[in-house]
């Protein structure tokens, strides 16, 4: 339909007229060219004839062979609407463009905010049916898969509205980056190796190997996956119009389908419910409720063949000591060292701990150590694996193991070794030097006492004229959990 | 593909197919790097429609239709005598990449019947997503049908894989569950779907992937007696309590096989699509709970008007709306204009005095709005308050099965 009323009047063409050859399809370069060349010159549009090279005999004097105007700036809505008109096959696509530059720079500078507009109007309409064809064309498109010497190479034929096929490219080059793949089309080709993308001409549907050993499946996947009951051919038609189907596989199968879904329907309602063949496998459906582990074994084993939830890590890293152990420690996670052992407190802050422990009368065979996070999180540097702090998330990940693992130890007091300890046992962000001493997990303490006191690792890391007072308060701290475990054992 | 997998494919595409979501949207945009295959472009694509007019975006199918659960509702329920199969990890992965690789699908939506234990089958489903991640570098979309009755450490690790977990209420209230879904309970399933919810929000605050396009649910419509009103209550609750990103309806169909508990009878899909709009009103047009409850009758909505214009005509002192005037909030409550319509309206006027022309031009139901708005050269007159307003407005009766 035309809109006659777009356009300003046209005057008798003078001298000042001109005509544009552009290339034929979606020429964006040689439209860019000439916009700034008309608009360095300030020609109104009803003085421009465009020619898309779409008439014969046209080609011949291009806008290269006029000296390059300095760029334009435009409003940015504008200078994004241009790539996605540009690619349209309306043969007045490039006058429109350029009558909408010539407005926007003649006083109507918001022009592009009133899509009430008839030129904006029809301008957006062109843009969504751009927006609708490369949509189509990225979700229509089938390759098929050949083999040549070089691997496995796909083959796909697809027929866009549009001149779409450089504007569609980069989606199957993000998408399929690994493969080796070409796609053919009238207008022109696509090919990628792993590396470039290049153009070329058009291709032919007789290009296209014969078939693919996953076209049947697919087939029979998009037959099963439909539903009689439903059936709603217009919903299917107005989102893949009937013009796209002779190049998809599977639409073979949508006649027969829609034949037989209304006696598929009436057949799943008039058939009476059946007595059922099977027998009612009762053990297998009381077993199923009872999956918890039972042990802090069975647990473990668990844990032990679970990936890591934090990146780094080469294995899992369990509690040690004896299941009713008066006192439970918990630290942050596991460090390099008890990452390579496999054991928790082997390191330089588990061997500050156990001297302290022992300074302080707190048997360590006789307790039970563990953290928070089962495994080593870290960040490699060269050879070293630098120790990284596990995030509240990575924290919250990990925590039912810890419930259940408390669960099963039963201890009677628990040591929080560090704040993040603390948050795994009370999900909460607490400062250790106000909560230092004595506390209570509020979710946790109907099972047992706490007591919250630094991570030995904070020892080590303070600079050495404050490490020994430091460390006799630390000494000092656990003097009064061991005091506390002895009042809870007896 | 060999006879043997395509016969599994037949069998588990089928027993998959009542899940109505096939949503691949809301990932965060991601390229294939060198050696990898896939992408998400954030608002997803749509590969093919079959003729019930859904979309097939991803491969939706269940690693095995075996299920020792018993709900009346569901196809693969243990007491159904329906032909079973079971794909190993290895076949699901093999198809999802082949699949991809034609560009046939751009995802996987994986769920399982529960065998042996929910936790032997959760551990399966992460398996998959963990194998086309690791060993095939696949960057596409992954949605996982978490089971709420596993152990909670599985559900931490599926959110490290999957770009959607969901979790189906299947029944709105703890009444039905009991007696359609004897196996299921509500505390369970609303507890797997706050532990996700604080996941995404964790992982989200600290720049980490979990579960990133975020969690679903589907509900069942006409399976039992619970009314329109009460089914978007329950939505409108999960929305805010558990950051749902959508609630699926899916109107009950009948399956081959039927449990005798069940009506047979065609789904009730007008019923179903009148539930989205409702739901879409809260989502996107700013109407609570009590505004959609108040478009219903005795708790259903009108099978005849949308539930927006049903709002509109038990509210007509609050128009006619001036196009040029009117603050967003009622633009967005006049029938007929879209929440697109109703932007490029606010960013036009800014320019232009809008006529009745212009708004023709921005929305494609001029003939609902006309009642309710007033533009440059146009009031509605006594039409807003006409009687026969409604009947003048209804659609005409519309068939949406077509045999």
């Amino acid at each position: 339909m035309d809109a006659p009323d777009l356009f300003p009047p046209p005057e008798a063409v003078e001298g000042g007229s001109r005509t544009i050859h552009l290339r034929p399809g979606a020429d964006l370069d040689g439209f860019r060219a000439a916009l700034r060349r008309l608009v360095a010159d300030d020609v109104p549009p009803d003085r421009v004839t465009w020619s898309a090279g779409d008439a014969p005999g046209l080609f011949g004097s291009s806008p290269g062979a006029e000296p390059d105007a300095p760029p334009v700036a435009l409003p940015k809505p504008v200078a994004g609407l241009i790539p996605m008109v540009v690619p349209h096959r309306d043969r007045e696509r490039y006058a429109l463009l350029h009558t909408l530059v010539w407005r926007v720079r003649h006083g109507e500078r918001h022009l592009t905010e009133v899509a009430s507009d008839p030129l904006v109007h029809r301008l957006g309409g062109m843009r969504k049916a751009i927006a609708r064809d490369l949509h189509k064309m990225h979700a229509f498109l089938r390759f098929r898969r050949i083999e040549t010497a070089a691997g496995e190479r796909f083959v796909a034929w697809f027929e866009p509205d549009n001149h779409i096929l450089e504007a569609a490219a980069p989606f199957f080059v993000d998408r399929f980056r690994s493969m080796d793949w070409t796609i053919l089309t009238p207008d022109g080709s696509a090919h990628w190796d792993r590396a470039t993308l290049a153009f070329g001409p058009p291709g032919d549907k007789a290009q296209l190997p014969e078939g693919d050993g996953f076209e049947a499946g697919w087939r029979d996947y998009y037959e099963s996956t439909f539903n009689p009951a439903r059936t709603n051919l217009k919903a299917m038609r107005a989102e893949m119009p009937k013009k796209y189907w002779h190049n998809m596989p599977e639409t073979a199968a949508i006649p027969g389908l829609v034949r037989a879904a209304a006696s598929r329907t009436t057949q799943m309602i008039e058939r009476a419910p059946q007595m059922t063949i099977k027998r009612d496998p009762a053990k297998a459906v009381a077993a199923m409720s009872d999956q918890a582990p039972k042990t802090l074994d069975a647990l473990n084993a668990i844990i032990k063949r679970s990936e890591p939830l934090v990146p780094g890590a080469t294995q899992a890293v369990l509690g040690e000591g004896r299941v009713g152990s008066t006192i439970a420690f918990v630290g942050e996670q596991p460090g390099d060292q008890e990452d390579r052992q496999g054991r928790p407190f082997v390191g330089p802050a588990g061997q500050l701990l156990s001297r302290a422990m022992a300074e302080a009368g707190i048997d360590r065979e006789a307790s039970y150590l563990t953290n928070a996070v089962k495994h080593f999180k870290f960040e490699e540097r060269g050879k070293r694996r630098i120790h990284q702090k596990p995030t509240a998330g990575e924290v919250s990940h990990y925590r039912w193991w810890l419930d259940r693992e408390l669960d099963f130890v039963a201890p009677k007091l628990v040591v929080a070794l560090g704040a993040t300890a603390v948050l795994a046992l009370t999900g909460k962000s607490i400062p250790i030097t106000r909560a230092r001493g004595p506390f209570r997990f509020e979710r946790l303490d109907d099972r047992f006492q706490g007591f919250i006191t630094v991570h030995p690792s904070y020892l080590l890391r303070l600079p050495d004229e404050a490490k020994e007072e430091a460390y006799a308060t630390f000494v000092g701290d656990l003097r009064r959990v061991a005091e506390l475990g002895r009042e809870l054992a007896g | 593909m060999d006879e043997a997998l395509a016969k599994k494919l037949r069998i588990l595409a089928d027993a998959a197919k009542y899940d109505a979501s096939c949503s691949s949207s809301g990932a965060p945009k991601r390229k294939a790097g060198k050696d990898e295959l896939g992408s998400t472009t954030g608002s997803g694509i749509c590969h093919a429609y079959t003729p019930d007019g859904r979309c097939i975006s991803l491969l939706k199918i269940l690693l095995t239709n075996y299920c020792l659960f018993d709900c009346a509702y569901c196809i693969n329920r243990r007491s159904s005598n329906v032909q079973r199969a079971r794909f190993s990890v290895q076949e699901v992965v093999t198809l999802t990449v082949e699949f991809y690789k034609r560009n046939y699908i751009e995802g996987l939506f994986l769920s399982s019947g529960i065998i042996k234990s929910p936790d032997y089958t959760m551990e399966l489903l992460t398996r998959v997503a963990k194998s086309l991640r690791r060993d095939h570098g696949f960057r596409g979309y992954i949605h996982l049908k978490s089971i709420p009755e596993a152990s909670p450490w599985l559900i931490e690790e599926a959110g490290l894989y999957a770009d959607r977990l969901s979790i189906n209420v299947e029944l709105p209230t703890e009444a039905s569950l009991q007696t359609l879904a004897p196996e299921k309970d509500g505390a369970t399933i609303l507890n797997a779907m706050a532990q996700v919810a604080e996941r995404i929000v964790e992982a989200k605050a600290e720049r980490r992937r979990f579960s990133p396009a975020g969690q679903s649910t589907q509900v069942i419509v006409g399976a039992d007696a619970t009314t329109d009103e009460a089914l978007i209550r329950k939505s409108a609750h999960l929305y805010g309590s558990v950051g749902l990103k959508r609630v699926y309806y899916s109107a009950f169909s009948p399956i081959p096989e039927g449990s005798g508990i069940l009506p047979l009878k065609a789904p009730p899909l007008q019923r179903e699509h009148r539930l989205y709009q409702a739901d879409w009103l809260i989502r996107y047009y700013d109407f609570s709970a009590d505004d959609v409850a108040d478009a219903a009758d005795d708790g259903m909505f009108s099978l005849d008007i949308d539930p927006k214009l049903a709002w509109a005509l038990k509210n007509r002192h609050r128009f006619p709306v001036d196009v040029n005037t009117g603050d967003r909030e009622m633009l967005l409550r006049v029938p007929g204009l879209g929440a697109r319509a109703v932007d490029k309206i606010i960013k036009a006027r800014r320019h232009t005095r809008l006529r009745l022309d212009d708004v023709a031009r921005l929305s494609s139901a001029l003939k609902r709005a006309r009642p309710f708005l007033i533009a440059a050269d146009y009031t509605p007159g006594g039409l807003t308050d006409r009687l026969d307003l409604r009947s003048r407005l209804v659609e005409p009766a519309q068939q949406l099965s077509l045999f």
